[in-house]
């Protein structure tokens, strides 16, 4: 009985709420500016240290990443009426791994080369805590709609991020963008500094990318 | 003997889990603000990473690797099942997690207390998976999977802890507005990296 008051709700909101209304649409800009799931939310930062060097790994993370939260969000918001809530953990594992075997064995088909480089750091996309975040947060209490928008939001604010990082730390650190060596073909003789290939040098910089946003957005940390 | 102390010693120092791979940073982050809370996590992290790396190691060997049905006959002699590794090895963490989620809640009540909500984020802190999967792709043989398991666990801690020390002083400066919390703990957590970095020079 309650269940099928439940899909009549359902319908009813869909038709009253436009696809693209205010409300979605916030759920996409939110995560780029003062909901960043990097900068703000501290999630999924280990891979954004990691596989930064360069831009076209960088690139293909954070497409593998969107893919695999958005469609992990729609997985779950479909079940979330169904899921004991006690297992609820071992089943959005499940379910993200799934995900992932699937980008991993395309990444494998079709740019081997970019997989290699990027080595456990997709499968650590099961870890990530972008995904499991989102999933307990936003798509074990929302429709599937807005799940899958929540879902591309956070993955392109974890892509913007991240090719932040990179530009900066391929640009300057190797003297070149998506492996093409433009302080070379400029005539400029660029030595590189190394010190932003290293873990250490993207962590300062990502420090430094957090304090430039929230000069920009005005937000601020409680002590 | 000389080996398992090698590889203790480098995963511990030169292979630091967080300052070299920065893997599990969101809950070196996340709960880094008090030196008690940041070792209790560390023991908890040092306990999971140890017990799942040798059972991984197990299964990767005995039954992932691609020919391991041989014993069963030759037609089972193809069966290559290398391709569920990463939800074999999420499974096996999670029911770690689980489990010692139970054993702590029931034998020691006081420690569940202060553990409880950060026992369940141990299944999806990064370098417990990480160490499983760094661990496949070297040539170890169980006793040395299980050094280094624990070798990784401990430099977690160490490093979580050595953050929460200098992040418990961090209080009492005036940081910038726009820089403080997180922003600031990211610079710190660069410098530090850096200092673990004159460990390389060291030839094992």
């Amino acid at each position: 009985m309650s269940a099928a008051t439940d899909v009549v709700e359902e319908v009813k909101e869909k038709k009253s709420e436009p696809l693209f209304s205010k409300k979605n649409r916030k759920l996409i800009s939110n995560p780029l500016d003062i909901d960043n799931p990097i900068t703000v939310q501290v999630l999924g930062i280990c891979s954004a240290l990691a596989v930064t060097t360069q831009m076209k790994p960088a690139f293909i993370m954070a497409l593998s990443l969107t893919v695999v939260t958005a469609s992990s969000n729609v997985a779950i918001s479909l079940m979330r009426t169904t899921i004991p809530s006690r297992i609820r953990i071992i089943v959005q594992l499940a379910i993200v791994s799934l995900w992932v075997i699937l980008v991993d064995q395309v990444l494998k088909a079709y740019v081997y080369d970019v997989s290699k480089q990027l080595s456990v750091f997709v499968g650590l996309i099961i870890t990530n805590c972008i995904v499991m975040g989102r999933l307990e947060a936003f798509a074990m209490g929302n429709k599937p709609w807005p799940s899958f928008l929540d879902g591309l939001g956070n993955g392109f604010g974890y892509g913007m991020i991240l090719m932040a990082i990179a530009l900066v730390r391929e640009l300057f650190g190797g003297g070149s963008l998506f492996g093409y060596k433009v302080f070379a073909e400029i005539g400029i003789p660029y030595q590189g500094n190394g010190l932003l290939l290293l873990p250490a040098g993207a962590c300062i910089l990502l420090g430094v990318i957090i304090w430039v946003q929230r000069s920009l957005n005005g937000y601020r940390e409680a002590h | 003997m000389e080996n398992l102390i090698n590889i203790g010693v480098r995963s511990i120092f030169i292979d630091n889990m967080i300052f070299a791979y920065f893997l599990g940073m969101c809950s070196f982050l996340a709960i880094s603000k008090k030196v008690k809370t940041a070792f209790g996590l560390g023991i908890a992290v040092i306990f999971v990473i140890g017990v799942t790396v040798p059972i991984n190691w197990l299964i990767q060997n005995y039954v992932l690797v691609p020919g391991s049905f041989a014993w069963l006959g030759p037609e089972f002699a193809s069966i290559d099942l290398s391709f569920l590794q990463f939800i074999v090895f999420i499974s096996v963490i999670a029911a770690m997690v689980q489990l010692t989620e139970m054993a702590v809640e029931k034998f020691s009540p006081a420690l569940y207390g202060t553990l409880g909500i950060f026992l369940p984020l141990i299944a999806v802190n990064c370098s417990v998976l990480g160490a499983a999967l760094f661990m496949v792709g070297r040539p170890y043989d169980l006793a040395e999977a299980t050094v280094f398991g624990l070798g990784s666990g401990i430099g977690w801690l160490l490093a979580i802890v050595a953050l929460a020390g200098v992040r418990e002083k961090m209080k009492y400066s005036n940081v910038p507005g726009p820089l403080r919390g997180l922003g600031i703990t990211f610079i710190l957590v660069g410098l530090m990296s850096l200092g673990f970095l004159s460990f390389l020079g060291f030839a094992l």
